[in-house]
C-alpha cells in the first residue's frame, strides 16, 4: 500500500490518537487491553475492590434534585396522555435530531433521544404498521410521505418477516401458541459493549474494524462473507456517526475520554446512539460500575473529584437513563407493561481470580435510588455471591428493603458460563459483553401445548385444528402414560416450528432492522445464542402431577374438544420441595431444551432457552382454556417460573428451592422468581430484616437459584396505591424479570400483582 | 371446646393401627400437622418450623386452631424429618437458622420432640422449642439438653387471666420456666397482646415479673394479636369469640414493651 492509497481522514486521527491516548490512559496499568480492545483486561488490571459499607455516600445535591425535580414535574402528563410528546416526522437515526437538554446549564452529563426530554421518536425500520398505529393511537398525524416510503419505497423487518414465515409459523402465531415474537418490533437483548467508546476513542474503534474488514476481504465472497462485509461497512458508518452526534453537543468522542466525567459523558453517548437508532425490547447498558470507577478513583487520587461530585456524575447519568423512551402500541404495553426500555445494568459479582468486583461506584449506582428516589430504570440488577463483601451485601439488601428495584442473579452460574465480564441483557440474560449476543426469541406457551396434546392439535378455545396430523386422546379418564408421550409429540413439532419462525425473524432483522452501532460495538466475531423460552411451567407441573397423582376426567363438548378437567384426589404441586411435583419442572425444561437443540439455527447460533414471562403471564393467560391442574380458562399463569399462586404453601424459601432445581445448563438465557414478601417478615429491625434478607439470597443461590425479583411490600400499600395513585408516583415493584411504576400497570395486572402469594412469613 | 360432630374410629381398624401406635410411642414416628421454611419468627435465622398436632390449651386467640387435635395430623416418621431437616442445613447454616418446633404443643409428643432434637444434635442443627411450657413436666432433661433455645409462650401473668385466655393453669409455665433457668436453657418468652384480653395493666405487670425471675431470657417478644387466623376457625366451624377484636395499637404496644423494658429485659 502506497501512502495515496491510504484514506486521507485516517492519517491525522490515527497520529492523533496515539498521543491522546497517553494521556487519557496516564496512570493506568498497562497489558494487553493497551494493543487490542479488552475492556475485560483492563477492568482487571486497574479497578479497585472496595469491601467497606455505604457510610461514605453522599446524598444529592440541590443541583441533582433540581435537575430531576425539573424532568419528573413531566411524569404526570406522560402518564395520563400515555406519551408526553412526539417527533411524527423524523424517523430516528444517531444523528436525526439537534440536541436536547433538561437543563443545558445545570446538566453535567448531557444527551437526549431527540431535541426535548420525553419527546419519543419514531423508528419505522421495525416494522411501519407499529409506528402508524402508535401514531394514531396518541392523536398524532401520520406523515403521509414517510408512510409511502415505508410500505413502497422501503421495506421493514414486519415486511421481511411476514414474506418468509411458513403456514405453520403463522398458526402456531396465530393461535397464542407462540407468543410475542420481535416480528414488528426490534428484537432488542444486544448489549454494546460502551465502554470501548470512552476507553479507546471512536478513532481507534474504527480502525480496529478496518482491520476486521481487512481480514474479510482477504476471503473468498461467499453469501456469509458478503454479509460480514456489509454489517463491517455499516458498522464504522454508525461509529462515525457517533462522532458526529457527540460533535453536536460540543463534545470530542473520536478520542479516549481523559477524566471520569469524560468517562461518563463517552460511555452514555455511545448508549444514546443506541437507543436513538434501535427501539429494542430491552436496550440494556451492560457492566460498567468497575469501569467507571477506574476514572473515579483516578480523578479522585488526582484531586480533581471529591465523593459528591463523584456521586452527582453518576445521579446525572442514572436520569438519562430513567428517560430513555420509545413509541409503542397500547397493546405492546398490555404485553409488556409500564412502557420498559429494559436499560439494564449490572453489578457486582466475583471475578475469576476471586476478587469481588465490587467497587464503591457500585454502590454510588444502588445510592440513586435513593438520591432520586425509588424508579425501575435503570434496572439495576445484583450478581449474586455469598463471598460478595458484607458490607455490600448488607447494602444491597437494605436497599431492596427500602426501594425494591434491585434484581439479583447467581453469580456463580453466570460466570462460570459467560465468565466475569457478563451483564444481563433485559432480565435474566447473561452475556459477555462486546463477544456474545442473543436472537431473542420470546417464548412459547407450553400450558396451552398441554391442552393441544389432549385435543389432537386443536385449539381448546376455537377448535381451529393448528397442529395437524395428530389423533385427540380418547376415553374419560386421563393417565399420565397417555397424556405424556402425546404431549413429548406435540412438544417435538413445536419446537421444530418455534425455531423456524426465531430463523426467519432473525434473518430479517440482520437485513432490515440491522443493530449497526450496538454491533459496531462488539467484536466483529460474537457468539449467537438462540434465545427460546417456555411460558406456563407451572400450570404445566401441576397438570402432569395432577394426571400422575390424582383422576383427572375430560369435560368435552358438544364439538369434541376437551375443554375442563375434573379432578379427584390430592396432588403434589411445584414449590413445595416435593420432588415428585418437581422432578416433572425439571424433566420438562430439559426435555424442551434438548428438542430445540435438534434444530439447525440461523448464523449457528447456541440453543439457550428461559423460564421467564415478564407481565405477560396475564396475556397468556388470558388465552388459555381450563387446564388439569384446576386453573380456570383464562386466569393468569404464575410469572416465570414462579409456582402457581397460593399453591405453594410452605413458606417463600421452600418455593424458592423448588425453583432452584430447575438445572441451569437446560435454561442458559435464565430462571426468572419473582417473590413479595411483608416487612415484618424479614424481621424486627431494619438491622434484622436486612441480615435475613442477605441470608436468603445467600440460601437461594447456594441451593442453585438463578434469579431472585424481591419485593418488600405490604399488601395494603399496593391496594392504596391502585386506589390513589396520585400519591405513588414512583412506587416501584418487581414483576418477572424487571420493575416497574405500580402505577403504570394496568387495572388487571395490578390485582394480578396483589393477588399473588404474599409471603407474611419468609 | 369444640362444635364439630367427632367422628367416631371404627374399632375394627384398632388392630392394623397399632405398628403405628407402636412407632409413637418410640418415638420413630409422631403425627404432624405440616411444616414451613420461616424467617425472623420462629427464632433466629431462616428456620424449618415444624408444627405437631395436638394441644391441651383452647385460647382464644389461638391462631392455629386446626392443630389442636392428633387426630387431624398426619402420622410422619421420624426418618421422614430428618431428613428434610438434613436437606435444609445448608440454608440453616447460610442464614444462622434451624429446626423449631411448633404445634399445637409439642410436649404433647415429647419422647418423638426428643429423639428429632437428638437427630439434629448430631448434624449440628440448632434446635428451638415452641411451647406453652403447660406439659413441661413431660420434657426430659435429654431433651432439653438437646435444645438450644426455648420460645416460651406465657400467655398471661395473672392465673385467673391465663385461665380464661387458654383454659388451663398458669402454675406449670411458671414451673417449667423456673426449671429452664435454672438448669441454663437459653429462652426467648412470647407474650401475644390481645386487647381487651391480655392487655390489662396488671396482667402485663404479673408476666414481667414472672419473667425478670428468670435470668436465661434473652429477649422478649411482644407479638400484637391480629386477626389471620379468624378463617380458620371459621372454616373448623367453632366459635370464635375475638371476631371483633382489633389488632392493638401503637401506643398500647409501646406501653406494654414499656413494661417489660422497665424490668431490664430486651423487648421486641
Amino acid at each position: 500500500m502506497t501512502i495515496s492509497e491510504i484514506p486521507i481522514d485516517a492519517l491525522p486521527a490515527d497520529t492523533l490518537a496515539a498521543d491522546t491516548a497517553l494521556d487519557a490512559w496516564r496512570g493506568f496499568p498497562r497489558g494487553p487491553w493497551t494493543e487490542r480492545i479488552d475492556l475485560r483486561d483492563f477492568i482487571q488490571r486497574t479497578f479497585t475492590p472496595y469491601a467497606g459499607d455505604a457510610a461514605f455516600l453522599r446524598g444529592a445535591t440541590p443541583r441533582t434534585t433540581a435537575v430531576w425535580n425539573r424532568v419528573s414535574a413531566l411524569f404526570p402528563a406522560e402518564r395520563e396522555r400515555g406519551v408526553l410528546d412526539v417527533d411524527a416526522s423524523t424517523p430516528s437515526t444517531i444523528t436525526s435530531h439537534a440536541p436536547g437538554y433538561i437543563d443545558e446549564a445545570n446538566e453535567i452529563i448531557v444527551g437526549l433521544q431527540t431535541d426535548a426530554p420525553l419527546k419519543r421518536a419514531i423508528m419505522p425500520f421495525g416494522g411501519w404498521r407499529l409506528v402508524a398505529n402508535a401514531l394514531e393511537t396518541y392523536g398524532y398525524e401520520v406523515p403521509a410521505d414517510l408512510e409511502k416510503i415505508f410500505t413502497t419505497y422501503r421495506k421493514t423487518h414486519n415486511d421481511g418477516v411476514f414474506d418468509v414465515y411458513p403456514p405453520a409459523v403463522k398458526r402456531a402465531r396465530h393461535s397464542h401458541l407462540i407468543t410475542g415474537l420481535p416480528d414488528a418490533y426490534g428484537r432488542g437483548r444486544i448489549i454494546g459493549d460502551y465502554r470501548r467508546v470512552a476507553l479507546y476513542g471512536v478513532d481507534r474503534l474504527i480502525e480496529a474494524k478496518r482491520e476486521e474488514r481487512a481480514r474479510l476481504d482477504e476471503l473468498t465472497s461467499s453469501e456469509h462473507v458478503i454479509r460480514d462485509r456489509e454489517e463491517n461497512a455499516e458498522q464504522i458508518r454508525a461509529l462515525r456517526e457517533l462522532i458526529a452526534m457527540a460533535a453536536s453537543y460540543g463534545f470530542d468522542v473520536s478520542r479516549p475520554a481523559a477524566n471520569a466525567r469524560e468517562a461518563v459523558q463517552w460511555l452514555y453517548f455511545a448508549y444514546l446512539g443506541a437507543v436513538k437508532e434501535q427501539n429494542g425490547a430491552a436496550m440494556s447498558f451492560g457492566r460498567n460500575t468497575a469501569f467507571l470507577d477506574a476514572y473515579i478513583e483516578r480523578d479522585v487520587a488526582e484531586g480533581f473529584l471529591d465523593e459528591t461530585e463523584a456521586q452527582e456524575l453518576i445521579d446525572d447519568l442514572v436520569i438519562k437513563l430513567r428517560i430513555v423512551r420509545f413509541l409503542r402500541t397500547p397493546e405492546y404495553d398490555a404485553l409488556f407493561s409500564g412502557d420498559p426500555t429494559w436499560v439494564t445494568e449490572t453489578i457486582g459479582g466475583i471475578g475469576e481470580d476471586g476478587r469481588p468486583l465490587v467497587t464503591r461506584t457500585a454502590f454510588r449506582f444502588l445510592q440513586t435510588l435513593y438520591n432520586l428516589g425509588p424508579a425501575p430504570e435503570p434496572n439495576l440488577t445484583v450478581l449474586w455471591s455469598d463471598a460478595l463483601p458484607e458490607g455490600f451485601k448488607t447494602f444491597c439488601a437494605r436497599v431492596s428493603i427500602d426501594t425494591s428495584a434491585i434484581q439479583y442473579e447467581s453469580d456463580a452460574l453466570i460466570r462460570d458460563s459467560w465468565g466475569d465480564d457478563a451483564a444481563i441483557a433485559c432480565c435474566v440474560s447473561p452475556m459477555r459483553v462486546g463477544k456474545q449476543m442473543q436472537f431473542f426469541g420470546a417464548r412459547v406457551n407450553i400450558a396451552k401445548a398441554l391442552l393441544y396434546a389432549v385435543n389432537g392439535g386443536r385449539d381448546e378455545l376455537t377448535g381451529e385444528l393448528v397442529v395437524p396430523g395428530r389423533e385427540p386422546l380418547a376415553g374419560d379418564v386421563l393417565d399420565y402414560d397417555t397424556v405424556w408421550p402425546a404431549y413429548l409429540e406435540l412438544l417435538e413439532w413445536l419446537a421444530g416450528v418455534y425455531i423456524d419462525a426465531l430463523n426467519c425473524i432473525h434473518v430479517m432483522h440482520d437485513k432490515y432492522a440491522y443493530e449497526r452501532l450496538e454491533m459496531a460495538l462488539h467484536d466483529g466475531e460474537v457468539l449467537r445464542t438462540m434465545a427460546c423460552g417456555i411460558a406456563g411451567l407451572s400450570v404445566v407441573v401441576d397438570s402432569l402431577s395432577a394426571l400422575r397423582y390424582a383422576r383427572v376426567t375430560a369435560v368435552r363438548d358438544d364439538r369434541g374438544l376437551v375443554v375442563d378437567y375434573a379432578v379427584e384426589g390430592d396432588f403434589p404441586t411445584f414449590g413445595n420441595d416435593d420432588d415428585r411435583a418437581d422432578d416433572i419442572a425439571v424433566e420438562v425444561v430439559e426435555r424442551f431444551m434438548a428438542m430445540l437443540r435438534t434444530h439447525p439455527t440461523y448464523r449457528d447460533a447456541v440453543h439457550t432457552q428461559s423460564v421467564l414471562t415478564i407481565t405477560s403471564n396475564v396475556v397468556y393467560g388470558k388465552t388459555t382454556g381450563n387446564t388439569p391442574d384446576g386453573r380456570r380458562a383464562g386466569a393468569p399463569f404464575a410469572p416465570g417460573a414462579n409456582p402457581m399462586n397460593g399453591r405453594d404453601t410452605h413458606g417463600m424459601l421452600t418455593s424458592a428451592l423448588s425453583v432452584a432445581k430447575l438445572p441451569y445448563e437446560s435454561a442458559q438465557d435464565g430462571i426468572s422468581l419473582t417473590t413479595t414478601v411483608v416487612p415484618t417478615g424479614l424481621g424486627h429491625t431494619p438491622e434484622e430484616r436486612a441480615h435475613n434478607l442477605v441470608g436468603l439470597l445467600d440460601a437461594y443461590t447456594g441451593a442453585g437459584g438463578y434469579h431472585l425479583n424481591v419485593n418488600v411490600l405490604t399488601r395494603e400499600t399496593l391496594e392504596d396505591a391502585m386506589a390513589h395513585p396520585e400519591n405513588y408516583p414512583q412506587l416501584t415493584i418487581r414483576v418477572s424479570g424487571y420493575a416497574v411504576n405500580f402505577v403504570r400497570l394496568t387495572p388487571e395486572q395490578q390485582r394480578d400483582v396483589i393477588s399473588r402469594t404474599f409471603h407474611g412469613s419468609v | 371446646m369444640t362444635t364439630r360432630t367427632r367422628i367416631p374410629v371404627g374399632l375394627g381398624r384398632e388392630p392394623a393401627r397399632s405398628p403405628e401406635l407402636e412407632a409413637r410411642r418410640t418415638g420413630d414416628a409422631g403425627i404432624v400437622h405440616s411444616w414451613e421454611l420461616v424467617t425472623a419468627v420462629d427464632g433466629p435465622g431462616t428456620r424449618m418450623t415444624l408444627f405437631l398436632s395436638g394441644c391441651p390449651l383452647r385460647c382464644q386467640y389461638c391462631q392455629n386452631p386446626d392443630t389442636w387435635h392428633m387426630r387431624d395430623g398426619t402420622h410422619t416418621t421420624l426418618d421422614t424429618i430428618v431428613e428434610r431437616v438434613a436437606r435444609y442445613r445448608s440454608v440453616f447454616a447460610a442464614t444462622g437458622g434451624g429446626l423449631t418446633i411448633s404445634g399445637g404443643e409439642p410436649l404433647m409428643q415429647p419422647t418423638f420432640v426428643e429423639r428429632i432434637f437428638a437427630a439434629c444434635r448430631a448434624m449440628g442443627v440448632h434446635t428451638a422449642l415452641d411451647t406453652s411450657g403447660n406439659l413441661g413436666a413431660r420434657a426430659s432433661d435429654a431433651l432439653l439438653d438437646d435444645t438450644d433455645l426455648v420460645l416460651l409462650d406465657v400467655k398471661s401473668g395473672l392465673a385467673e387471666t391465663y385461665w380464661q385466655v387458654t383454659t388451663r393453669e398458669l402454675a406449670p409455665t411458671v414451673a417449667f420456666g423456673d426449671r429452664l433457668s435454672a438448669r441454663g436453657n437459653r429462652i426467648w418468652v412470647r407474650f401475644v397482646l390481645v386487647p381487651g384480653l391480655t392487655d390489662g395493666f396488671d396482667n402485663v405487670e404479673a408476666v414481667a415479673e414472672i419473667v425478670s425471675r428468670w435470668p436465661t431470657v434473652e429477649r422478649v417478644e411482644v407479638l400484637p394479636f391480629h386477626q389471620m387466623g379468624s378463617s380458620k376457625w371459621e372454616r373448623l366451624g367453632v366459635p370464635y369469640t375475638l371476631a371483633d377484636t382489633r389488632p392493638p395499637d401503637d401506643a398500647l404496644v409501646e406501653r406494654v414493651r414499656g413494661q417489660f423494658r422497665s424490668r431490664g429485659l430486651t423487648v421486641w
